[in-house]
Order: C-alpha cells, then structure tokens, then sequence
C-alpha cells in the first residue's frame, strides 16, 4: 500500500485528497491481485488438462484456438451462463454463501505474499499468523456447502474434508514455526530477507537434512490442505460422486474450483516464500535486468510466480501418478507420521537456535549448503538425460 | 447362513427390504420427512445411514444400485439391486435360430464380445457334434486371448480409477484401442462382433494380420506390462488400499462359486483352459497365475486385480504361439463347416469356456423340431461373483466398498442380461 501510495505521489499526483490517494493506493493493488487470482485458474486448468496429456501419452485440448488454448476460457463463460441449480430441500443461504467463503478463504492469504521487496499489498508483521488463520474460512465454505447442500454424498465429503483439514494444518503450522524460529519473525518480508544471498541461502539447502524434510513436511500437508490427489477424498470421484460440491452447477461450481487452483498457487507460493527464497534470485545479479542494463526493472515477481509455478506443477504431476489414500490411512499419515516428525524438528531447530553449534568455528549447515545445491542439481539433470535416453532408446530395443 | 439367505432374499429384485429383524439380515432405517416439524430426537436413529450407491454412480461399473447402510464411514451392510439392464436375453434367445442368437450374446459382457460368442459357438457345435478346423480353431484362442487383454486393460485400468489414479487407466485404453483396431480390421465392428459363428467365422484373417499383431504384441509387451507393474501394481498406496481388503478365503470362493480370476485370486489355480481344454489351448504353454497374497491375506482384492494383470502377460504369450503356429498352417476356408441350416436333434448341452471374467457357460435344450433353442440358459461369472459381495462388504469402509466392487470386476450387461 506505502508504495503505491508512493508511486501515486511521484506520477504527480499530489494534488489528491488524502482520503482519495489512500483508497486509490488500496483498490489499485487490490484491483490487480483479484485480477491476477481470477484470470489464473484458467491458465492453471489450462495447464493441468495439457499436462495430464503429457503423463497420459494424448493430445489434451486441441480444439478450440490453437492448442486448445482457449478451452478453458470456453469453459468458463459456459459455466458463467449455465443455471445455477438449487437441490430441493437445501438451505438456500447457506447454499450460496458457501462458494463465496471458499473464493474468500483462497483469495485473502495472498495479501501478505510478497512479490518484490515492496511488491506487497500489506506487510503485516503476523503475516504467517494471518495466512494460517484466513485459509481456514474455506473449511467453514466446505462444511457449509456440504450441509446445504441436502445430499449424503456432499456430508460425507464435507465431515471428510473437515477433518483433513484439521489434521493437516497441525504438521503445516509446525513447519510454520520451524521457519518462525530460525528467522524470529512472522512477516513474510523478514523471511525473505533472512534469505539474501543466492541459491545456498534459502532455507531449503540450509541446516542440511532438517528443513529438507520441513520442506518435504510442509509440501505434503499442503496438498492435503488443498484437497488434491492423493489426499483428494472430500471429492474423491469414484467414492464420493464429486464430494461436497456434487449438488453445485454452473457459477458456484466454478468458484469451487478456482477456489482449488488458488489455493494450490498459496500453498506453493507460501512454499516458496519459506523454503525458497521468495521473490529473490538465485543469484543476486538475477535480481533485475542489470546485466542487460535495466538496473531499475526488478524481477521480483518473475521468480516468486517461477518458483510457485513449479511446486504447482509438482502437484499436478503427483495428482497423475499417484492413488488416492483412504480415510484412516490419511489420519495414519496425519498424526503418526507427519505431527512426530514436524515436532521434532521444532524442537532439534529450536536447539539449535540456541547453540549454534560449529564445525571449525564456522556455522556447520555453511558446509552443505553448495554441496547439497550441486547435488540436487546433479540430480534433476541426470534424471532429466536419463529420460531422454530411455525414450530414445526404447524404439530400438523394440525394433530389434 | 442365515444372513446371507435373508440378504439374498432380495437380490435381483426391486421389492422392499424385509422388515423383520431376526436373522441379522438388512433392514432399513426408518426415514423421516424432514419437511414435517414433529420429529423427536429420541426416535432419530442417530447411528446408521442408509446411503443409495448408484445406480448412477461414476464407479459401480454400469448401472449397479447398491444400499449401503454406513455408520460414519464404516458400511454395516451393503445389499446390490440389480436388474437395471435386463434385456430378456434368454426369452429372446428362444425366439431366434441358433445363429441368430450370437448377435444377442455379444451384448452380454459388451466388454468382452469375443468370449461370450466362443462360448456359445462351443455349445452349439456341440450340440451338432460339429469338429472345426485347426485353422479356425487357432484364430478363436487368438481373438479370445486378444480380447481377454483388451478386457482386463478395462478391468485393471477402471480399478485404478477406482483407488484414484487416473493416468494407468487412459495408458491400457490406449493398447486396448489398438487390439479393437485389430479387431475391426477383422470383422468390421469394435464393440460387438458377431464373429465367432457355429462352425466357423464370420470372416477369415485380413493379408497382414500376423504382422500387424505382432507389432502390437510387441509394443504391449515392452511398454504397457511393465508400465502397468511399475506405475500401478507395484504402486506403495495402491497396495495399502488393496492387499487386505475384500479378503476372500478359497473355501469361500467355492462355495459362492466365484470363477476365473476371482477364484485364481484366492489362491486355486483353475482354469478351463487347462482343465478341459477347448479349441487347442493344450498345445500352448502358459501359466495359470494364482493369488499368491505378498503384502498380505490371500484372496484380497489385490490378489484378484494382480492375477488379472498378470494374466495380460500370459495371454500375450499364447498368441505369440498361436501366430506362430498360424504362419506354418495351410489358409482354410473358415465357413467350411457352418451349417445351412441348424437345426438340432433333441437333447441338451452345456458348453463353457474360459471368459475373460470367468467360466461362462451356456446350457442348451433343444427340442428337435424347431430351428431355435427350447431354452437357453446362460452361467454368467459376474453374477456368481456380484452374489458373494454382501458377504465381503460387511464391516468396510466406504471406500473399500468401490475397492472391491472393482476387484470383482463384474460387468453388468451380464449380471443382467
């Protein structure tokens, strides 16, 4: 808000009455993260039926504008126009309410995420606090949509998705306060800032293998929290029909469902923010268009959508590979796997924190950070050639 | 037995459940208009819920209905309806000529065609006392064992749908349409053949045939069999959703007359094309895949579907013989034997064979004045295998309820029929 209200102030527009440059310095920043919120889930959708071709070995939409880019936009007005249908004997308020409070809940955390140093509608000095605690209105939406909705299905899937969503914000919120230790702060910034310094210094490649497995920890009970495979059964299709919004049509079941890709772009987005370094570089000469001589051009919010977009596509990648659990095996994961491993590294970085512990008088993660870089990236290649290789291959070794 | 019999009771019909309690048998929850003010809490029946599953349910594979009665999401009971899809196919099989009746069969399992005519076409030719040749008979087993892959792709790909990965399913699609591509090359339709005729075939193998099969089998053997193991079978969540669920134990199985890979999942390794051999299947070697239980009881649902993908493999294996022995054999005329006109001399037959989903067998009466059956009666596999269902349903989750109608693998054109 301080820059755009800033920004107004150097256009030349002192002029302004005060109250008008502070509303003008709120609606604009607004304006454009609702804009950006709602045209996403058309690219993401867009971006998930063209991938699930990939993994599928077909074409995905090809149809309508070229590459079918234009599917999802034809899907979006048809379910603009399509009648929004009211099952008999549902609570028509809350029926309706609920899709609202799920958009609600997706939309609210990306106020505080950062997208440059002051690309931030609010830096809110409880930032995690405040993200933990909107994110949690769609599950009052979910509960709603799937009492109103007068259906067995839509209960079930809606008693489901409540308690997944309280198991897993228990692990995610631990994984929260692993970062929260190691920077001292709650806002998004701080985080940020507690990262300067290229690739080894985001939190990711540093306190080697603690906030690897907080990363692993934290991605997991994400897709939990935004319903997708394999943690999808508030929806499971082939149990549940389409779970709590099977009674939903036309506009109400699209809010549900860009509500479910925006919620995917925070919880990667907060991921990257936490474990990733945010909006910076991995080198700091990437920051801005330096090396091509634009010193002022910050790519800020190139690397924060680059890096969400990725763990997005991460997700989608494991939703088409992988089963979906069941009830009690979810739980299983919830609270015997993830809660014990998410407290322990709560209390070990606690530990740390406090006795910094060194190996030759340096602090010892410096010793793994490059390592653990180079490794990864190692990795990704040889995995990358590697398949190459495999499906240049396998024609021949069938043709011979 | 007592249980089972009351809840059998109303199988195959849509008449209202018993309302007795004795027995332990399915009895409904009362229901309650919420429209009316005068409820008390204390006569709600606050533990179970009577759950309608289908019969327009993405995953109860065709139009099956199924009652569950759940406490939370554990299923109490679970009673199937079915009968959605009858088509009278018996009664119309006694209103057509032999010949005429293949066509109805096909409809039968339509996910399976191929297997449903060879059966009959057995029958009948039994019936006449009707030898086929060599030729003919080596291109049944290659049809029935193409098929036999191309149903279980529907079958193990559907169950993966059915635990919740999407992606093996559209992979088996994928090889499934290239054998109905075969197949229509073939005999001109993809779904419903009408190939297998009494005494012979509707059409005798296109020039290029064996190379084309060949082709495909070896594309599926090197890519889509271990990419199904790899991705599906093998898959850590698959297996916890599967290995110990829907436990059938052998004697179970025996004495609900499961067939097929129902049966071979439990661990008895019976197989028509074995036991009693038919059109040739003894000159081809091939294992009889049995449930051998890895990650857990025998005869769970992970049995049943792992005995069907191995399966695929070892069909495969069968038509590599058969291709083989194809090439070194002498082109006969397929319609050689196919009667003008048949018309049988009094008495009864029952002919079966080994389909994809089980032993499907046709009894036959023939009266020995009429040139269409007295009465046809068919033992569909599915039916034995949707009556064992209540049994293993009761105590489940919701979601091992889908778990298990998948394993069974029942196809409801033939439950129905």
């Amino acid at each position: 808000m301080e820059f755009t209200y800033q920004l107004l102030r150097s256009a030349g527009l002192t002029d302004l009455p005060p109250w008008l440059a502070v509303a003008l310095s709120a609606i604009i920043p607004a304006s454009l993260l609702i804009t950006f919120m709602a045209v996403g889930p058309i690219l993401y959708v867009y971006a998930e039926t063209k991938l699930a071709g990939f993994f599928q070995d077909r074409i995905g939409p090809k149809r309508v504008g070229p590459h079918g880019m234009l599917q999802t936009v034809a899907d979006a007005v048809k379910l603009l126009f399509k009648e929004a249908i009211y099952p008999a004997g549902a609570d028509k308020l809350l029926f309706v309410l609920a899709p609202c409070l799920v958009v609600v809940g997706a939309f609210l955390p990306f106020v505080v995420i950062p997208f440059g140093g002051r690309l931030q509608a609010a830096d809110l000095n409880i930032g995690i606090f405040y993200v933990v605690a909107v994110a949690s209105v769609s599950t009052v939406g979910l509960i709603m949509a799937g009492w109103a909705s007068n259906n067995k299905y839509a209960l079930f899937g809606a008693m489901r998705s409540a308690a997944q969503i309280v198991s897993y914000e228990i692990p995610a919120v631990m994984i929260l306060l692993v970062i929260v230790i190691l920077v001292g702060s709650l806002s998004f910034q701080d985080i940020v800032s507690a990262q300067l310094g290229g690739l080894p210094n985001w939190f990711l490649f540093r306190y080697f293998p603690l906030n690897v497995i907080a990363f692993l920890v934290f991605l997991t009970a994400g897709l939990a929290e935004c319903n997708r495979a394999p943690f999808d059964i508030p929806e499971a299709e082939s149990e549940l029909v389409a779970g709590f919004h099977t009674e939903y049509s036309g506009f109400f079941f699209a809010m549900f469902f860009m509500a479910e890709y925006t919620e995917m772009v925070i919880i990667s987005a907060t991921a990257s923010v936490l474990f990733l370094g945010g909006y910076l570089a991995p080198h700091e000469s990437l920051q801005d268009l330096a090396l091509i001589g634009l010193p002022n051009v910050g790519l800020g919010p190139f690397w924060l959508i680059a890096k969400a977009w990725a763990l997005v596509f991460v997700m989608m990648w494991l939703r088409w590979t992988l089963p979906r659990l069941r009830v009690d095996q979810l739980m299983h994961v919830a609270w015997k796997v993830l809660l014990p491993i998410s407290l322990g590294l709560m209390i070990v970085t606690g530990g740390l924190v406090l006795w910094k512990p060194t190996v030759l008088g340096f602090p010892w993660d410096r010793y793994v950070g490059w390592p653990l870089v180079l490794a990864t990236l190692a990795y990704l290649v040889v995995g990358i050639f590697r398949a190459v290789r495999w499906s240049r291959r396998r024609p021949q070794e069938l043709a011979a | 037995m007592s249980s089972e019999t009351s809840a059998m009771g109303g199988v195959g019909g849509l008449s209202s459940p018993p309302t007795s309690k004795s027995g332990g048998g399915f009895t409904p929850t009362p229901r309650y208009d919420s429209g009316s003010a005068d409820w008390h809490a204390d006569a709600l029946d606050v533990d179970e819920m009577v759950l309608n599953m289908g019969p327009q349910h993405p995953s109860t594979h065709g139009v099956l209905r199924i009652e569950l009665k759940t406490d939370g999401e554990v299923v109490k009971a679970a009673r199937p309806h079915i009968g959605y899809l009858h088509r009278c196919f018996e009664k119309h099989a006694e209103n057509v000529d032999y010949p005429g009746v293949i066509p109805y069969t096909d409809r039968m399992d339509y996910v399976a065609s191929m297997g449903n005519s060879l059966g009959y076409a057995l029958a009948v030719e039994k019936l006449l006392g009707i030898e086929t040749s060599p030729y003919v008979q080596t291109i049944r087993v290659i049809f029935a064992e193409l098929q036999r892959i191309a149903s279980h792709c529907v079958a193990v790909g559907t169950y993966g749908m059915d635990i919740g990965a999407f992606t093996p399913f559209l992979h088996l699609l994928r090889d499934r349409e290239k054998i109905l591509d075969l197949f229509e090359w073939t005999c001109g339709a993809r779904l419903l053949y009408n190939y297998n005729w009494v005494g012979g075939l509707s059409h005798d193998l296109p020039d290029g045939f064996v190379k084309a099969c060949r082709q495909f089998l070896r594309e599926y053997d090197a890519i889509t069999v271990p990419e199904l193991m790899d991705l599906l079978i093998s898959n850590k969540i698959f297996i916890k959703r599967t290995a110990e669920v829907g436990v059938c134990p052998v004697d179970l199985a025996i004495s609900y007359d499961l067939t097929g890979p129902n049966l071979r999942g439990s661990g008895l390794p019976r197989d028509l094309r074995k036991d009693h051999p038919y059109c040739g299947y003894e000159r081809f070697a091939f294992d009889v895949p049995v449930g051998k239980g890895q990650y857990g009881p025998v005869g769970s649902c992970f049995d049943r579907n792992w005995v069907r993908a191995v399966e695929m493999a070892e069909s495969s294996k069968i038509i590599h013989q058969a291709l083989d022995a194809l090439e070194k054999m002498e082109k006969a005329d397929v319609h050689e034997k196919v009667p003008k006109r048949v018309k049988p001399a009094k008495g009864e037959v029952y002919g079966r064979s080994e389909a994809p989903r089980g032993q499907l067998g046709y009894y036959i009466v023939a009266d020995g004045t009429a040139v269409n059956p007295y009465r046809v009666k068919v033992k569909s596999p599915c039916f034995t295998a949707m009556s064992i269902f209540h049994v293993l349903a009761k105590g489940m989750y919701i979601a091992d309820i889908i778990a298990l109608i998948g394993s069974l693998d029942v196809v409801l054109g033939e439950i129905d029929r």
